[in-house]
């Protein structure tokens, strides 16, 4: 299945094949191969949604994979179903010239014919068939209409191909030299498609002529033939284009019958969403609503996963009690870490839900259209506007959403810099800081303004990162930003369903079985060794004068704590976290929060409570927790000076901003990208920004005192 | 449509919204020319201006029938005519 971008492909494609598709990627390549089996008849076949593509010539990567499906290098498909947009026929037809010139069987299924019968003009779909050579069929996707003739005509063809007969009037003197060149091909054994001789003979640097480099007599009869060729009058750099555009608005006039154009609904909603004052307003309001759902639908659907899992964990508990080991690795690492992952899902769910509504309606091409300069401004371009803005709920639907974004580089930066939006899962690091070493000494106004400068900072940095990943990393040639803004219309709920659900499991198969593994290696850092001497030990440090005025009820709490807080010390993880304070102690972090970090790092929200067992005060600690306030604020190094100043504690914030602390998100990326290397160069970069951000905020400091 | 020229040779720059143009030249070895070209801006082919982003860039062409929005810094592969 091949077309136009925005041709009405996906839609189609839902419609014909209904959710039982397989989401795959090419080997070796970002480009998502999308399948699913469709009954013909009395046959099964498979079909493959190629990526769109406006011409066979490839400028990128999505579309060099296309090209090579179409043309047969990777795939074999035994026929084509070609999808010709019906508002924008013409440039549709442009890319069926250049399907036709490969020779292969072809359906043609015509959509948005409802669309223009609305404009008053009307298609005539048997004579479109006649001019092409190929069956035509009408269809409207989401209506389910002329899918029945459609499959028809896809079986029938499949028992007796028929291949497009068009002339897209070449000049006679080109054609009889491509035919000829053709047959010595042939004769040769070399089977190549037309389109590819011709092009062969009107640019000398065609992939054909390199690969005819052991022929020598082939290629003087090519060089002699581009003389003779070069000669025609009619002949210019962009001739092939031309002429095919020529025969498309031809074909174009003979088949549409232009009824009296009334200004369409479109253009009057667009007079006010595209407006300079009402546009922009009217795109702070829609944004305003979808974030604002977020949070509010999100919040419960996450408390209530949250509350069911607390509730499993606690149910099974019992059950595994006897091994304490085997109850450890049940309820604090694998239930908390499957949980860790399904509390995200309501986001995800939620977030997408908007995104198809918004790209169904029409209205995302739109925000990209108006956000366009002001990212432009930044490298990025306006597509890369959703992705940024969901990051600052989370990173994992950001990355997620970059997929609207056609142009791979474009994308790949937007990717990139999405996890320094500050998420929602810092926020519980900046509320503990905040509350304890900013607001007690400089008042509400200032814990205000930390808390908002801490969410612009990641914004602030993305833009010279962006700038250097274009001039450095994401070298070579852009396409041109291009966008078409859509006819309005009311999203295909169909579409939308099966948005939301295709990208709610392929999260949860993907970027899930990795935070459950990593959780789990968490777990097992923290865990050990761990022994019943050690144990005994441990209790028998703990000094009970100090807690002389303590009811037995705390001393017995307490004595929890301080062994809890001892065994995670002497755990691999705090062994660790002690091995490496040299490395934390130029930016000021002592060996606890050095810990607390390491332990943080598949999950930056694990820090509050990491925080909590450290500092000798159990794992229930919440950032609203006074006890923990209090514990970090009294904190001192072993000479006696405080652990913790209003420096350490902005640089610790900084550090948490710009740390790329979230497996999900790395693994998210992984699957975005199809590859380790971008997640492990997000990782390298996102931390060192971190440790050289801490160590500013900790040399500004130690110079003001 | 009785297209008169104003004066010679513009670019994107001096496109307003509701102007009338037609394509004077075309880079086909600049990436970007190529790419435009296939998406029908080809020479001669005559354009108009429908929608300026409220930011003065980008610029929406309906051009063969198609609404295209484009950068006009990512369009200086074309040589333009303003058409009254």
């Amino acid at each position: 299945m091949v077309g136009n971008p925005n041709c009405g492909k996906t839609s189609l494609f839902n419609a014909l094949t209904g959710s039982n598709q397989k989401v795959g990627n090419y080997p070796g390549v970002t480009v998502e191969r999308c399948s699913a089996p469709i009954q013909l008849g009395h046959t099964v076949a498979e079909l493959v949604d190629v990526p769109g593509l406006y011409s066979l010539a490839a400028n990128s990567e999505d579309e060099r994979v296309a090209a090579e499906v179409i043309q047969g290098k990777t795939e074999h498909p035994d026929l084509l179903l070609c999808v010709l947009d019906a508002l924008h026929l013409e440039r549709n037809l442009f890319f069926f010239s250049q399907l036709a010139d490969q020779g292969l069987p072809m359906v043609v299924a015509v959509t948005m014919g409802d669309l223009l019968e609305r404009r008053g003009s009307r298609l005539d779909t048997a004579r479109l068939a006649q001019l092409l050579g190929v069956e035509v069929v009408e269809v409207i996707g989401h209506k389910r209409h002329g899918l029945a003739e459609l499959r028809e005509a896809l079986a029938r063809n499949l028992e007796q191909p028929r291949a497009a007969s068009c002339e897209f009037g070449f000049p006679i003197e080109l054609e009889t030299k491509v035919a000829a060149l053709s047959e010595r091909l042939a004769r040769i054994g070399l089977d190549v498609s037309r389109a590819e001789v011709r092009h062969a003979l009107l640019n000398p640097e065609s992939p054909l002529v390199a690969s005819l480099k052991d022929l020598p007599e082939i290629l003087a009869y090519v060089a002699s033939a581009r003389e003779d060729v070069a000669h025609l009058p009619e002949i210019g750099p962009s001739f092939d284009l031309e002429k095919r555009y020529a025969w498309a608005g031809m074909v174009t006039k003979a088949v549409i019958s232009h009824g009296t154009a009334l200004p369409s609904r479109t253009d009057r909603i667009d007079a006010v969403l595209t407006h300079r004052v009402l546009g922009l307003a009217a795109f702070v309001g829609v944004m305003y609503v979808v974030f604002q759902s977020i949070y509010t639908f999100a919040g419960p659907l996450m408390e209530l996963i949250e509350g069911a899992f607390a509730w499993l964990g606690e149910r099974v508990q019992p059950l595994v009690a006897s091994h304490p080991v085997l109850e450890s690795l049940v309820v604090d690492g694998l239930i908390a870490g499957v949980g860790g992952v399904v509390v995200f899902l309501p986001q995800i769910l939620i977030l997408f839900f908007f995104i198809s509504v918004l790209e169904g309606s029409g209205y995302l091409a739109r925000a990209a259209f108006l956000m366009d300069r002001l990212l432009g401004w930044a490298g990025l371009n306006g597509r890369a506007f959703i992705p940024l803005l969901s990051s600052f709920a989370c990173a994992i639907p950001g990355v997620m959403a970059a997929r609207v974004m056609p142009d791979p580089k474009a994308r790949l930066a937007t990717i990139l810099i999405a996890p320094l939006m500050s998420c929602s899962a810092r926020l519980p690091v900046y509320v503990l800081l905040i509350g304890a070493f900013i607001e007690p000494q400089f008042g509400a106004f200032w814990a205000g303004f930390t808390l908002f400068a801490m969410h612009f900072l990641g914004l602030l940095v993305a833009i010279p990162v962006v700038f250097v990943l274009n001039r450095k990393v994401l070298r070579g040639t852009r396409l041109p930003f291009v966008l078409e803004l859509p006819p309005y219309q009311l999203p295909k709920w169909r579409d939308v369903w099966l948005a939301m659900y295709f990208r709610g499991k392929l999260f949860l198969k993907t970027a899930g079985t990795i935070i459950v593994a990593m959780s789990l290696v968490i777990w097992a850092l923290s865990y050990f060794p761990r022994s019943e001497a050690d144990l005994a030990r441990y209790e028998a440090s703990f000094d009970t004068a100090a807690h002389s005025k303590a009811t037995d009820e705390e001393l017995d709490a307490a004595r929890a704590q301080h062994v809890q807080s001892e065994l995670l010390r002497h755990s691999y993880l705090g062994r660790f976290g002690r091995a490496i304070e040299p490395v934390f102690a130029p930016i000021g972090f002592d060996w606890r929060i050095s810990t607390g970090i390491l332990a943080a790092f598949p999950a930056r929200e694990v820090v509050v409570p990491s925080l909590g067992i450290l500092f000798g005060l159990g794992g229930e600690a919440d950032e609203e927790s006074g006890d923990l306030r209090q514990a970090i604020q009294q904190a001192t190094w072993p000479d006696g000076s405080k652990l913790v100043t209003p420096y350490t504690a902005v640089g610790l914030m900084v550090f948490f901003a710009l740390c790329c602390q979230c497996m999900a998100t790395l693994a998210a990326v992984k699957r975005e990208t199809n590859s380790w290397k971008w997640p492990a160069f997000m990782f390298a970069y996102m931390t060192t920004l971190a440790y050289l951000g801490a160590w500013i905020v900790h040399m500004i400091g130690l110079a003001l005192g | 449509m009785d297209s008169i020229p104003l004066n010679s040779t513009k670019t994107f720059w001096d496109l307003r919204a509701g102007m009338n143009a037609r394509v004077l030249k075309a880079c086909s070895d600049c990436p970007h020319g190529l790419r435009m070209q296939e998406l029908g801006l080809t020479q001669g082919v005559e354009f108009k201006v429908t929608k300026v982003a409220p930011l003065g860039d980008p610029i929406e062409i309906l051009v063969r029938g198609v609404r295209l929005c484009v950068r006009r810094k990512e369009m200086l592969d074309f040589e333009i005519e303003i058409l009254e």
